[in-house]
């Protein structure tokens, strides 16, 4: 008992992850598999399973059947949506963003990519690297996910030949790479079987690699913040104005990217004043720094004029401020976005008037070929946009910081959210692609 | 011989894998709460948390409590009363409530069985009986951010929740006008006369919140841990022998070993039997329930049905 209260009390990370693929690539059964070998699911759900799976005639559970809430949602017609689900193992936590893969659901995989910081994308062994899973890499490239796995199911079909994962692994990592994605990891898997999901294959000898869940708990799930730029956007202004705290003036907000330390020199932005950290206040307790994602009240020098969608940063390292904002959108409304739209723009806790001047491109995510001035974005369209603030806003570049580099625009009649949108260059992949022989990696 | 694909070795360990700038899952999960709580204190005029003195309500206030230090909280409370309350939640609810200088609004649902605009349902329940309370309250009050402690993993449709929901004018979720949540870029416009739910709690499971608790050392109405208690089954749950409505010919009431995993209504909500009388003990059979739950013996399907159940009753907000 002790080594299951220990366990059970234990603190972990967690780690937020998307899945892309189709049905059709086992993508349910991967989900089920993790969640099933995981000690996730509950009796009487396993129960069901069982029970539907024995009445159709099936040896085994199909535990794609965990996850049929989403067929039956389409049937009835409700917009298929990203669906969180939640498992953890002792070493830890994770919350999952199943989103459909289709292209009709680009938007709500760009939205389950958003927050991820991997992405699992499933392409069958038969099938090989197709449109569609060209399509899932550019998305997750495009939104900048800092992991990306491979994840070639349905091994047990071509009877675990390693030339068949080799030769995918290889396409897929090549194209991905060009894209920009900086890791990917590719691992052979049959997600029905249980081959390298949850325990190692007892079929592929010649893979030395990690099983899914090996790789899911172990991957990094924080960056050398070290080179990040810091940027707080301000949420609040608490002040007690109390007997017990009659001075006391601090700006709440969740760090967005890299370390604030006390004594730091910050300037507000858009306003340009500076002025000096003299205390963090993490939810309570004093600290000396603190680091994205943290929630901090910061206590600075001087009392100057600051409020909710101010944007905090070290004085040496702040972003250009502008009212001319360039970015890559993924439209995620129903109503189109036109050249002239009037919208809101929301960046960290900023929101100001816009309008779209011009689209200059619109994105085909299946081979990157651009279609010059559409005039309009529908609802999944990936496209290029050019839009005009009516107050400066401090963007970075998504690129360089998925937090203060994203933004959305709000349709200001309806409220809608209409696009979700990454400031700079698209698929900026500015390093030379790696020599693949340069990369640490295992031989097979 | 051909390397096609890198991989992220990582350290062995635990080490490894966080990294020096790692969060632990509660700080991270704790950090996202209150980035929601601030967030609503910024753009919203007149937002409510929705307090039950159940688990989950006790976590959010926590949570707010620690966002908004040293300054109040500057939201209200809302209890919807059944009227089938347990006598030690309304006596922590009232405690609570002078202690941190709250306001504290009640709907309660007595008042509109006294008044003939709902009537008492055959089977004694309360638990529908609230949403008519809930709404017209929202309204009457003009609350534009309603703060629930409902959670994703309770069940499969709380699984599309939003953090921020729009509800129209009737308080209704409609699942087709539901705004993709991008980033943490949370949207909460809204017409006059509509709100948004507003769910802190989202991503945090059933062992998240009692692992949370017992870090913080947060103190719960003492029906949580386990304590004797007449009792009678019904529906396969044991109940609380009361003035509400039980028990009917035929249930025998008969002392037991109990404790609640959730706290609702006295009607409505089962208690299991238990041993925990502390928290490290109910975390301990939290975690065990959970691995055991793949042997299906009849007891442990009992205890999963009855867990379904509750899970069920607490997202009901």
């Amino acid at each position: 008992m002790s080594t299951i209260t220990s366990e059970a009390l234990a603190e972990t990370t967690l780690l937020r992850f998307a899945t892309a693929g189709s049905v059709d690539d086992g993508k349910s059964t991967l989900v089920g598999r993790l969640l099933h070998d995981s000690k996730s699911v509950l009796t009487d759900q396993l129960e069901a399973v069982e029970r539907v799976s024995a009445s159709r005639g099936q040896e085994a559970p199909d535990l794609a059947l965990l996850t049929d809430g989403l067929r039956a949602e389409r049937e009835q017609g409700i917009t298929i949506d990203v669906a969180y689900r939640y498992f953890a193992t002792p070493r830890r936590r994770f919350i999952l963003a199943d989103t459909p893969g289709h292209v009709q659901y680009t938007r709500n995989m760009v939205t389950g990519a958003s927050t991820a910081e991997l992405t699992v994308i499933l392409v069958d062994a038969r099938n090989g690297v197709v449109e569609q899973t060209r399509r899932h890499a550019a998305i997750a490239a495009l939104l900048r996910v800092p992991h990306v796995v491979l994840a070639v199911n349905k091994m047990d079909l071509v009877d675990y030949e390693e030339t068949v994962f080799a030769r995918i692994a290889e396409e897929f990592t090549a194209y991905a790479t060009e894209l920009g994605v900086p890791e990917v990891t590719a691992i052979p898997i049959s997600a029905l079987v249980g081959d390298n999901v949850v325990e190692p294959s007892a079929h592929m000898d010649w893979y030395g690699g990690p099983t899914v869940l090996e790789h899911l708990e172990t991957v990094p799930v924080s960056h050398d913040l070290a080179h990040c730029h810091a940027r707080l956007p301000v949420q609040y202004v608490i002040r007690p104005q109390s007997a017990e705290h009659p001075d006391y003036r601090g700006y709440a907000g969740q760090i967005a990217a890299g370390t604030f330390r006390t004594g730091d020199e910050v300037t507000v932005l858009p306003s340009g004043r500076t002025t000096t950290i003299t205390g963090i206040d993490l939810l309570g307790t004093l600290v000396e720094a603190a680091w994205t994602p943290q929630s901090v009240t910061l206590l600075l020098a001087d009392d100057i004029d600051i409020s909710r969608g101010d944007l905090l940063v070290p004085s040496k390292d702040a972003p250009a401020v502008t009212q001319d904002v360039e970015a890559t959108v993924c439209h995620v409304a129903d109503q189109p976005l036109t050249v002239g739209h009037r919208v809101l723009l929301k960046h960290g806790t900023r929101t100001v008037k816009a309008i779209v001047k011009d689209i200059p491109a619109r994105l085909t995510l299946d081979d990157l070929s651009l279609h010059p001035h559409p005039g309009t974005l529908v609802a999944n369209d990936i496209g290029r946009v050019k839009i005009r603030t009516a107050e400066p806003l401090p963007a970075d570049s998504y690129a360089d910081s998925r937090r203060t580099g994203s933004f959305i625009l709000i349709d200001p009649n309806d409220g809608t959210t209409l696009t979700a949108g990454m400031a700079g260059e698209s698929f900026a992949a500015p390093d030379p692609v790696k020599d693949a022989s340069e990369d640490d990696g295992w031989d097979f | 011989m051909t390397t096609v694909a890198t991989v992220a070795t990582g350290d062995e360990g635990t080490g490894g894998a966080a990294g020096p700038y790692a969060l632990s899952h509660l700080d991270a999960l704790e950090s996202e709460a209150v980035h929601i709580f601030r967030e609503v204190a910024g753009e919203f005029e007149n937002p409510v948390i929705l307090f039950s003195g159940g688990k989950d309500s006790i976590l959010m206030l926590h949570l707010a409590l620690k966002a908004f230090a040293p300054a109040p909280v500057p939201f209200s409370l809302l209890h919807v009363d059944t009227g089938h309350n347990f006598p030690e939640v309304l006596d922590y609810r009232d405690r609570t409530v002078a202690r941190h200088g709250l306001r504290l609004h009640v709907a309660s649902v007595q008042d509109y069985i006294d008044r003939g605009v709902l009537r008492e349902r055959p089977d004694g329940t309360r638990n529908p009986l609230q949403t008519v309370p809930l709404t017209e309250k929202i309204a009457a009050e003009k609350f534009d951010a309603v703060f629930g402690g409902g959670r994703r993993d309770e069940e499969k449709a709380r699984a599309k929740e939003r953090v921020f929901s729009l509800r129209d004018e009737f308080s209704q979720w409609n699942p087709r006008r539901q705004r993709p949540e991008l980033w943490n870029l949370y949207n909460g416009r809204h017409a006059p006369g509509e709100h948004v739910r507003v769910f802190p709690l989202s991503n945090w499971t059933e062992l998240d919140v009692w692992q949370y608790i017992a870090r913080e050392n947060i103190e719960l109405p003492e029906i949580y841990y386990a304590h004797h208690r007449e009792v009678f089954q019904r529906g396969g749950m044991w109940l609380t022998a009361g003035e509400w409505g039980g028990p009917k010919d035929g249930e025998s009431v008969e002392k037991r070993l109990v404790r609640y995993r959730t706290v609702g209504d006295m009607s409505c909500t089962g208690a299991v039997d238990s041993g925990a009388d502390t928290i490290e003990k109910v975390i301990t059979e939290i975690a065990a329930s959970r691995l055991t739950e793949r042997g299906a013996t009849r007891a442990d399907d009992k205890l999963s049905e009855a867990a379904m159940e509750d899970r069920k009753r607490e997202g009901y907000f």
